[in-house]
Order: structure tokens, then sequence, then C-alpha cells
């Protein structure tokens, strides 16, 4: 019998879902329109920085490492004459960063003296500049090296300590490779908590609600029936997200759809209960997409360590983060795509979320009663 | 045997304020129950908590034997609840809504097969099931909403003002078929602020600030009226001046305009003589008439309002040329067509100076997108529409600036506050300075609105909310004014003020436009046209089209009854002549 | 035009926010929250790093090396490992950002003057900070490099061999520090203050709507021009203010400087409003439901957002994407900000990044004036 007028209330939300452009537009038209923006425009990947090399003495040696600035596949190289030139540039953002090569750098390299070289960067775009100064630095201190070796005592390359660095999971080093599934959990917030928390406000306010009360729905199928469609439509809206991932924005998935799957369907649950939450206090839609997007999108946006990492934020917004359920499932998508199934991850993280979903849904189920008493 | 509903010392309390004060009522199965009273006097409170949708504050009440706390459940499943706003999903199809409550009520099979083919037989609507719940007319929509309501086979029946905002054609559908259902035993509850409607209910209980006035039939309440009312018919006067003479005396209790005439509720039949002296006076013929549930209504409530309209008073007459001529609201070969849809067709008509012309006709007719044509909401796809002698699509502003308009939902703005609106309104209409400080004053004066300045328009009571509503509509003293459904679901009391001050405005020049499905109000006008099927198919004074009307068995029949006679001639005449080529 | 029916227009739109109490907080409070809040969370900044360490070596050198990364500012923790096995797992299951593997001849290697090879695993989930993470470490062992070729110069006796040294001076113009929080502020600014334009605008013809008060609009003398400009000038008005409110904010309660022209950033910001007021009442007229009205805002906002060069410079991405990116206001409106907060940037810097802003706002506000006029009908 309640099997029944579930199934009923489910097919009716379906029509519904089906027949609202809006709910189209978010759950498939936005993802891609993100995924494709992940993939693409938010890149975290430096390329072309434009660069100014202020050579101010034409001596062999200096440009001999001009060249080597101009031939890195980072830099842009503007050569630039006099020192004074760059100021404004830099200011306008014309130049993100300036190589100074003193007049006296060819003189003071064959006496033995220490050359003093000048790396400037523009401190407004802070990333930007550390990595200029950084690999600045390094093009400097590798031409030093190459250097030596040339003027080479036999002492060959020197005692020198080398890194070798190994990107695990993502070798290309593609900032894409990450963003893409963490803006998954994006996706996820808008349908499962945005969408959620307009909708069923939405009922409210039109009353219909007050018809549905009145027949013998419990209040259980009632809020399942409202959700269970919106459970499909996020992992529908997951496989389509991963497809594209896969297919068209080249980024692997080294897990399984399944583990994927899984995953998609516990970050669901708090974040459909955080959107019925929502709905039951705020009744209005206006509040209620306020209070969507300023308690759900925003921190899994910010705070959910997909784009900014959440060691480096103060140690009271990282407990914050704890809390909030898109923090494990960015976790845990970054790893099905780029590691793979790695359970003794995914499976705490898969609880975690579960564990917020049924205090969502608890603290829901306390405030809502088959009742129009306020 | 046990009624269907029993009631020991129910009262509902919301925070400090009381909606139901303690009483004890029952109501029987088989039996109509209508339940009336004045907007916020506790009607929808009290259905509800007989659909245990909410819980009493005090005492018990008991639906088919279970208690409406301890047992909700069995409740929802025994009784079809049919709440105020439809409560039906605009954008699932006919079928699709009663699909999902014949599921949500547990029908299946051949059950579930032979109600549906009832259910749709019963409500016509069987042409429909295609069609989105949202594009039916108003009276389709209430339909729907029973059959939606009837599903389970239910013993009570709860419809919370079933009738506000349907055509009389689609209301007498309604009346038909609870009429059946009560015939079979069900019990109905039907609430209504319709008073003729109460009048044909077996017993009403009457409610006012949520104490009941009244609980038997409605005879008992009406026959203490006997005597005491009378029509005055045929005055040389204006009728409208003579009512608002008639109201001013003494023993006059409640009066109304009543085709060419007056119809008067006495105090007691005492008071007869100044009112026969007054139609002398007038040259009216004093008839005494059979009393109505109404005016027992009215009586038991304090009577109806005094015949002086303050802001009438206040407002100067409408300048002679202020129409540039005498035609103020011109209609010429109106055509309105959506798409493959004609909503109005050449639509010919002309109201004069002063009058009060009323535009009626069952959903869907055209008369709102004509009577939308001619304010100015929406441009015609061919034809011209006129005020003041202004074309609306041309001289929109000139022209929009000679009218006011007062539309159904009030349309005030809740997040400001009264004075705010009014400051809004006026400015809106180009007073500036001291001439807006004045008439500002003025409405708030006149329409006793100090108290509530600071609050929003929402807060008011409905009364107030109109009286707002027609102040902002008549800021800029508009020599034309135009009424969508003014008095939609409005208690007789209010009704009768609102009209007090209309009747006021037109003494002073004030051509009306009004459109309404409260066929009462059809009266108050000088000429009606009544439109079906995009087309104007008759007008003429109210009188006459009742004479139209009159057949050797009904030689004096209602406004309602003429409306449905008018419409199903019609109905006849185009299917005899489809192209419409009789005039 | 007529000026008493505007002025009573735009008075009744600032009404209809400020006041009610409740909804004078919702208009203010959510966007300095979230500016208070963002602004620390909001960070590019490596710190805290864990690393793990398999030290097969133990030698003097190698402990030098770990001791240098141990109390370098980024790092938080070192986690020493017994196995490969476990340094997977460290990693796998993030509890580690990068891991380091030190061969057993990396003491001796070094001694003789040979070049010897370290390990670094980083976790690729996380590239960018660990490519930040590898970075500062290449700055380390660039460092112990220089010292270990002066040290073993003067062991063997001989002059500084492994030839030449430089002495590299970085400064960091604007923000010495490389504080991020001074870039993300003005961001947020510019982005908070679109956001609730934005929202103000496009609810206000779909919340008429729904409530029926257009309709009483529509049969009012008022023209279509008046009622757009009747909803233009009130979110201008919100939208400069708050504007405002969050730069005093920024500059006052979060410290981040304030080094250009004022009353340029007050043009710009105005300019920028209206850029994102006219996208507003488009959608607006073309939304006929608040819920679709609030969906609209946000699938437009995001994508803007993310084009415009908030976290990640516009620099970074393919040029005719970049190409796109000038359509959105904000991206020209960050540079501004950015310029006027940190870099005092010159009234020809400002202007030549704000005709862009006039351009659009003309554009915008033109297609809400068409699209609104025939909606109305």
């Amino acid at each position: 019998m309640r099997a029944r007028r579930l199934l009923a209330l489910v097919a009716k939300e379906s029509v519904q879902v089906v027949r609202d452009p809006s709910a189209i537009l978010i759950a498939f038209v936005l993802p891609t329109i993100l995924l494709f923006l992940f993939a693409y425009a938010v890149s975290l990947d430096i390329r072309n920085v434009r660069l100014g090399v202020v050579l101010e003495n034409d001596g062999p040696a200096a440009r001999d490492l001009a060249a080597d600035f101009a031939a890195t596949r980072y830099f842009e190289v503007l050569p630039v004459r006099h020192r004074r030139e760059v100021g404004d540039m830099v200011v306008s953002g014309l130049l993100r960063g300036v190589v100074v090569i003193p007049q006296d750098f060819d003189r003071r390299l064959a006496t033995g003296s220490r050359p003093a070289i000048q790396i400037l960067t523009d401190g407004s775009q802070p990333n930007t500049a550390s990595f200029v100064s950084g690999y600045a630095e390094g093009v400097v201190a590798s031409w030093l090296d190459r250097r030596s070796g040339l003027a080479g005592t036999g002492a060959a390359s020197g005692p020198a300590v080398v890194l070798e660095p190994r990107f695990w999971f993502n070798p290309e080093v593609e900032s894409r490779r990450f963003l893409v599934p963490g803006s998954i959990a994006i996706i996820m917030t808008t349908i499962g908590t945005l969408l959620t928390a307009l909708v069923v406000s939405r009922e409210w306010e039109r009353g219909t609600m007050e018809a549905l009360f009145s027949t013998p729905a419990g209040i259980v199928e009632i809020l399942l029936g409202k959700l269970l469609p919106y459970f499909a439509l996020g992992l529908l809206a997951t496989l389509g997200c991963g497809l594209l991932a896969t297919t068209v924005f080249d980024v692997p998935l080294r897990g399984s759809w399944g583990a994927l799957l899984a995953l998609s369907a516990s970050f669901l649950i708090p974040a459909l209960g955080q959107g019925l939450l929502i709905s039951a206090l705020a009744r209005n839609q206006f509040v209620a997409a306020q209070v969507a997007v300023f308690s759900g999108f925003l921190p899994a946006f910010l705070l959910s360590g997909f784009l900014f990492e959440i060691d480096s934020m103060p140690p009271v917004i990282r407990a914050v983060t704890y809390v909030i359920p898109a923090r494990y499932f960015v976790t845990g998508l970054q790893t099905v795509f780029a590691a793979g199934d790695v359970w003794s991850l995914l499976v705490p993280s898969m609880l975690a979320m579960l564990a917020i979903g049924s205090v969502f849904f608890a603290i829901t189920a306390r405030k809502t009663r088959k009742s129009l008493d306020r | 045997m046990a009624a269907t509903v029993e009631i020991r010392g129910l009262a509902k309390r919301f925070g400090e304020h009381p909606a139901l004060h303690p009483f004890d009522a029952t109501i029987e199965a088989g039996r109509l129950t209508g339940l009336v009273g004045p907007d916020g006097a506790g009607k929808t409170t009290l259905l509800r908590i007989l659909a245990a949708l909410m819980a009493p504050s005090a005492g018990s009440v008991r639906v088919l034997g279970h208690d409406v706390v301890e047992e909700a459940d069995s409740i929802h499943s025994e009784v079809g609840y049919m709440p105020q706003r439809f409560g039906l999903y605009e954008d699932l199809s006919v079928m699709e809504n009663l699909r999902l409550y014949s599921r949500l009520r547990g029908l299946r099979g051949k059950d579930l097969d032979e109600t549906f083919e009832r259910l749709l037989a019963f409500t016509r609507l069987a042409p429909f099931t295609g069609r989105l719940a949202g594009r039916l007319s108003g009276g389709m929509k209430q339909k729907l909403g029973l059959a939606c309501a009837l599903m389970a086979h239910p013993k009570l029946l709860l419809l919370d003002e079933p009738s506000v905002g349907v055509d009389p054609v689609s209301r007498q559908e309604l009346w038909r078929m609870v009429e059946e259902l009560t015939d079979d035993g069900m019990a109905v509850v039907w609430s209504t602020a319709y008073l003729d409607e109460a009048e044909r209910c077996e017993t009403v209980i009457l409610l006012n600030e949520g104490r009941i006035e009244h609980d038997g039939p409605p005879e008992a309440l009406t026959s203490r009226l006997a005597g005491r009312s009378f029509r005055l018919v045929r005055p040389d006067d204006d009728r409208r001046t003579l009512l608002t003479k008639a109201l001013d005396l003494d023993g006059v209790r409640d009066g109304v305009i009543q085709g060419h005439g007056v119809r008067l509720v006495l105090a007691d039949n005492e008071r007869r003589a100044a009112v026969d002296e007054l139609a002398r006076g007038a040259g009216a013929a004093v008839e005494a008439v059979p009393p109505r549930f109404e005016d027992a209504f009215i009586d038991r409530l304090g009577g109806g309002p005094g015949g002086r309209s303050a802001i009438a008073e206040r407002m100067e007459p409408v300048e002679p040329d202020a129409l540039n001529g005498d035609v103020a609201v011109e209609a010429r070969q109106l055509t309105k067509r959506f798409g493959q849809f004609t909503a109005a067709e050449r639509v010919d008509f002309e109201v004069r100076r002063g009058e009060v012309f009323g535009l009626l006709g069952p959903n869907g007719a055209g008369k709102s997108t004509t009577f939308k044509m001619l304010c100015g909401l929406l441009e015609p796809t061919s034809g011209e529409a006129r005020v003041a002698g202004l074309d609306l699509r041309h001289a929109s502003s000139a022209a929009k600036r000679r009218l006011g308009y007062m539309a159904q939902k009030f349309s005030l703005y809740g997040l400001l506050s009264v004075r705010q609106n009014l400051e809004f309104y006026s400015g809106v209409y180009g007073l500036t300075g001291g001439r807006r400080r004045r008439r500002i004053e003025e409405m708030i004066e006149t329409f006793g609105l100090e108290r509530y300045l600071r609050d929003s328009p929402d807060s008011l009571p409905l009364g107030f909310k109109q009286r707002l509503a027609l102040a902002c509509s008549l800021m800029h003293r508009p020599p034309v004014l135009f009424l969508d459904e003014p008095t939609s679901g409005v208690d007789p009391i209010t009704r009768r003020e609102f009209w007090v001050h209309i009747n006021g405005l037109v003494r002073k020049g004030v051509t009306v436009l009004v459109t309404t499905h409260f066929m009462e109000e059809a009266e108050y006008c000088d000429r009606v046209a009544l439109m079906n099927r995009a087309r104007v198919i008759d007008l003429d004074s109210p009188d006459a089209l009742k004479a139209r009307a009159a057949t050797p068995d009904r030689p004096d029949p209602t406004m309602e009854e003429t409306f449905i006679a008018l419409i199903e001639a019609g109905e006849r005449g185009a299917e005899a002549d489809p192209a419409g080529r009789a005039a | 035009m007529n000026l008493p029916r505007l002025s009573a227009l735009i008075v009744k739109e600032l009404l209809s926010y400020l006041r009610d109490p409740k909804s004078r907080i919702t208009l203010i409070g959510p966007p300095i929250m979230q500016l208070l809040v963002f602004s620390f969370a909001a960070t590019l900044e490596v710190k805290n790093v864990d690393v793990a360490l398999l030290d097969h070596d133990h030698g003097a050198l190698s402990e030098e090396l770990v001791a240098h990364v141990r109390t370098s500012s980024f790092v938080r923790e070192i986690l020493p490992v017994n196995g490969p096995d476990e340094l997977r797992e460290l990693i796998d299951t993030g509890q580690v950002l990068m891991a380091i593997e030190l061969p057993d001849d990396f003491s001796r290697n070094l001694t003789a003057g040979r070049p010897a090879r370290a390990q670094v695993i980083i976790d690729g989930r996380h590239a960018n900070a660990g490519q930040i993470a590898l970075r500062y470490l290449n700055s380390i062992a660039g460092r112990m490099n220089q010292d270990l070729r002066f040290e073993l110069g003067t062991i063997r006796g001989a002059p500084p061999s492994g030839g030449p040294v430089a002495e590299i001076e970085v400064r960091h113009w604007f923000n010495p520090n490389l504080v991020y929080r001074w870039f993300i502020v003005p961001g947020l600014v510019g982005i908070l203050a679109m956001l609730l334009s934005l929202l103000v605008t496009s609810l206000s013809i779909a919340r008429e709507r729904e409530l029926g008060t257009f309709d009483q609009l529509l049969v009012s003398p008022v023209t279509p021009l008046e009622i757009i400009v009747g909803k233009t000038l009130p979110a201008l008005i919100i939208g400069t203010v708050m504007g405002n409110v969050m730069i005093a904010a920024g500059v006052f309660a979060l410290r981040v400087p304030f080094t250009g022209s004022l009353w340029m950033l007050e043009l710009s910001l105005m300019l920028f409003i209206l850029s994102v007021v006219g996208i507003g009442l488009t959608l607006s007229s073309v939304c006929k439901t608040q819920q679709q009205a609030i969906l609209g805002v946000f699938s437009i906002m995001v994508p803007v957002i993310l084009i415009s060069g908030f976290a990640t410079p516009v620099e970074n991405m393919p040029a005719w994407l970049q190409v796109v990116a000038q359509a959105s206001p904000l991206k020209h409106f960050l540079i501004i900000v950015h310029g006027i907060f940190l870099r005092s940037a010159p009234g020809s810097d400002v202007i030549s990044n704000a005709w862009p802003l006039a351009v659009i706002a003309l554009v915008t506000l033109t297609l809400a004036n068409l699209i609104v006029r025939r909606r109305l009908q």
C-alpha cells in the first residue's frame, strides 16, 4: 500500500521535473557549461606570463642569460632597455614580472664577484608572482649550473641536491585533472541543495502541500516522493558529467563507474537533506534560495578543497570544513578519477557524508509534521 | 445514529488571537451543510480542523467516529477535502492529477476504472483529460478539484469556497454534482461567502469572528425577517439617489439596487410609513417581497452601511469635457488572437458618460480579454480601444491618466506601508507637492486609514484592503473607473460598503466598467454586455435582459437564471449558425 | 519622461528592500559575512603541508636537508615511514601532500662532490599546491647547493668552485609578502556587488508579476522607459552603497591597502553595476516566476565569475576563451579594482579598462529596454 502511494508521488514529481525548464537548465545545461569552464577557463596551469627582461648591458653573458629566459615555455619575454620603463608596464598589467640584468653583470662575472640580478614581480597577483619569482630563480640557477660546467675545473657539476619530482596520478600536471572531477561536487550541490530547496518551498507557497496532507499519504512518503526524482536526476547528471569528462575533456577515470556513482549517491544524501531542511524552515522561495546559496553552494565552492587548499586555511575555517559534505565528496572525486578505487579513502568519505546526511534528515523530521500548525 | 461530525467545545487560538470561540455542533450525513461567514470568520480554520490538518486548542472533534488528533490518519483516508487554493498541480494534465489522487487513495483495478469513468462523466471533464490543469478555466479547475477530492468515495466531503471566481453556469453544475452526492448519503460541508448559496443548503452554520451566530436550517433565520423586505420599483428618480436616501432613513436596515429599483430591509414592521413616503416622493411603487437569507445575514451581523460615501462627497463632479465627448469607453471591432485561438472577436460597444456598465460571461468567454484591452493591459490584434476618446495604443499615457483600475487581487505593495502605497500611487499619477499631500490626507481621512498607516497592506483586514485599493485607484480623480471582479469572495457587508462608494462616485459623474461573476452586482449596472465564445451575444439593461429570459414558468427570473438562460440560448444559436451571420 | 512618476517608482523600489528591518539585514548581512569568511578561506598559498620521509641514508647531509625542510614555513609535519608501502598509503589516502625518498648514497655523493638525487613524490590530485611546494623545495635545495659549493670549496682549500654564484634579489611589488588576501578581497568586492545587484534587479519584475502589482503599473500612465529606469536606478544605488560598505570593510577590517583614487573606483563601480543591471533586467522580464529568475541569476553568475579571472588569471586561458572573457564586465572591473587597491593605477589605466564597461553597459541596457518593451505587450 505505501509503496504504491510513494510511486504515485515519485511519478508526479518526475513529470513535473521533466516539464520544468529551470530543472533541465540546472541539471544539464549548467553542468555542461561549468565542466567546460573548469576544463579550460579555470586553469591553475601557468602559461604565457609576460616577463620583461631588462638588459642593461650587451655583454655576451647577459645576452645568454636573457636568451634562457626567452627559451622557457612559461614566459613570454619582452625585452626592455631601461629599468625605468618597466614601472608603468607592471602597474598597468602589461608585465607580470621583470628580470633586471644590470649593467655590470658581465664585468662582475668575469672578476668573480657576485653580480646582482633583480627579479621584480606584480605582487597584486600573488599566485603568479610566486611562480614568476620561483621559476625565474630556477632559470638563473640552472644557467649558473650550466655555466659552471663550461668553466669547469673537472669538478663536473659539483655537489648538488637534485630533486626529481614525480606527480602521481597526474603526471601531465594539468590542473584540469583535479578541477574537473572536483567541479562535479559543485554541480551536485546545485542540483541537490539549491534546486530541492526551491522546489519544496514552492510547493508550500502554492498550497499543494495542504491538499497532499489531507490524503492518506504520510509525511515520509510525501517528502521522499519529492526527493527521489532529484536523487535520480543527480545520479544521471553524475553519469553525464563523467562521460563528458572522460570523452570530451580528456580527464580519464581511473577508478570504476560503480565507485563514482556510489560516491555521488552518498553525497546526494546530505545535499538533498540540506535542501529539504532549508525549505522546511524557509517555506518561501527567495529566502530558501539565499540560504541555499550561502550555506550550500558557496561552501562547496570555497571550502571543499576543490580549488583552494583546506590545509592553507586558518584553523577555525579548517575545523568548519569537517562538517561540509562537499569536502569529502571532492576528495573522493579527485581520487576516483585520478588515482582509482582507493577504498581506504573512499569508504570513510562516504561514511562521513552519510553521517552528516542523517543529521539533516533527523532535524527535518523533527520540524515537519503532517499539520498546518506552524 | 451518531452524526458524521461531532464537535464539543471546540476552540482554536493562533498565538494570542482567538480564531474560534468554544462551541458545539454536529454535521449529519446525507445533508448539505453550508458554512457561511465574512472573510476571517474562521471557516477555513474549522474546515482544516475537520480534515485533521490542524489540532484544536481546546475541546474535541470526532469525525466519522475518529478523533481528529489521535486518529488523524483514519480521517485522511475517509474524508475528501478541497482546499481554497485548488491544490491542483498546474503543470500536470487533468488525467495526471486524477491518477495521482487515485493512487494516493489506494484505488486499484476495477474500482479505479469505474471511479474514473464516473467522475469524468460527472464533471464533464472527459474531453479535457490531456489538458494541463493550469490551462483550465476557473470553473473547470474547481470541478477537477472536486473530482480529486471525491476519489476515495469519502463519507464526508469538505469544500472550502468552491465557487469563488466561477461563472454561474459552472456554479450550477457544481451544485448539481454536490446535490447528487448528498442524495447518495454523503455529508457535505460547503463553505461560501455567497449567501444565495447558503440559502440552498439544508443547514447553515453562520460564523462571524469565530463565533457561531446560527446553526440550523436557513429558513429558521430567514423567517424571522418576514414582512420586513420590500421592493421599490420604477422610480422616476435615478435609482442610486433613491437608494442613498433610503439608506439614510432611520428604519432601513439594509438596501441594494435591484434592476430598475431598490430592495430594502426594514428594522421592523413599524417603519413602513417612512418608506412609503419615500416611494411616493420618488414616484415608485412599493412591493412586499419574501425575505432572503442574505437579509437575515446582514440583519444578524448588524445591518448594512449608511448611504453616504465620504469620498464621493469630497470629490468634485467630473467635468463635462473630461471625456472629450459623451463616450467614456469605446470598443471598436476589438479582436484579439493568441496564435490560433481567438479570445475576442469584433467586440463593439460604447460606454456612455456616468454609466455603470457590466461585462459578463462564462470563463473563457473573452470578457477578461476585452476588459484588458480596454484598459491597456493587452494590445488588440485589430480594432481600437478608446478611453475618453483617446486611443490606448497611440496616446497611451494620456489615456491612462483618465482611467482608474482596481483589480481582484488588489495589487498593493506588501513590502511598503499603507502610507507609502498611497504616496506611490499619487506620485505615479503625477500628483506633486501640496496637492499630493492634501489628496493623501483626504484619502486617509475619508477611508479611515489612520490606524493602519504604518502597517503593511497584507496585514489589513479585507475590508480595509479594499478601501486602500480603492483609495489608490481614485488618487487622481479619474473620470473612468475599471473594476475587475472587485468583490470576488468578499462578504456582503464589505461588498455593500464598496458599492456605496461606487454609487456615490457615479452620481458625481464617474463612469464605471465592471466585470463580475456575482450576478447581484450585475443588477447594479445600467447596462450589461453578455459575452460568450469571444462574441457579445446580448447588450441591454438588466431588466430588459430578464424580460428576454422570462418564460411562463418563470416570469420573474433572477439575474443568475437570466444569465444561464441567455447563454444557453446563445449556444443553441451558435450551433444553428456557426458562422455567426445572424446578428 | 515624467519626473514625479519616476521618483515615485524609485522610492517604491528602494522602500521594498529597505523598509523591513529583516530585509535590510538579509541584504547587508550575507555579503559582509561572505566577505569576511571567504577572504580568509580562499587562498592559493601553500601552508601546513605534511611531508612523508623515506630516508634510506640517515647521513649527516640527509639530516641537514630534512632539517631545512622541517623548519621551512610551509611545512607542518614530517612523517617518517619505513617502506614504500607505507609511503604509498599516506599519499593515496591524502594524509601527506608530498613524500621525499632519499637513497642510501645521498650523503656520500654530496661529500664526494657529486650530485645526489632525491625523489620527490607529489600527490597530483593537488597538483597546484604540489607545484608551489615543489618550488619551495627547489629553493631550499638551491640554497643548500650554494652553501655546499662554498663549504666544499673552503674544505678543499680551493677557491669557491662551481664557478659563478649570483646574488638574486627578489622583490614583490605592491604586495611584498604576497598576502593572498590582498588579492582576493578586492575581487570579492566586485563579485558580491555584482551578485547583489543581479539578484535585486532580476527578482524585481518577476516578483511584481507574481504578486499582481505589475498589472497595476501597466494601467497607469507609466511608460516602459520609466519602468526600466525606475528599476535600474535603485539597483544602482543599492549596489553602489553595498560596494562601498565592502570596500570599507576590506580596508578597515581586513587591512587591505588602498593606494589609488577613490573617486575613480566609485565611477568604475557605478559603470560596472550598470552593466550588470542590464543583464538582470533582461532576465527578469524573460522569467515568469521568481524561481526561474533565481536559478537564472545563478546559472549566469557562476560561469561569469569563473571566466573573469577571480581566482585564476585570464592569461591562463586559451586565447579564444580570453576573447569571450572580454564580454564579462567582471573581468574588466577586477583589473580596475586590483589596480586601484594595490597598484595605484593612474587614470589612463583605469580608463582603458573602464571604457569596455561602458560599452557593455550600453549594450545590456539597450537590450533590456528592447526586451522589456516587447514583453510588456
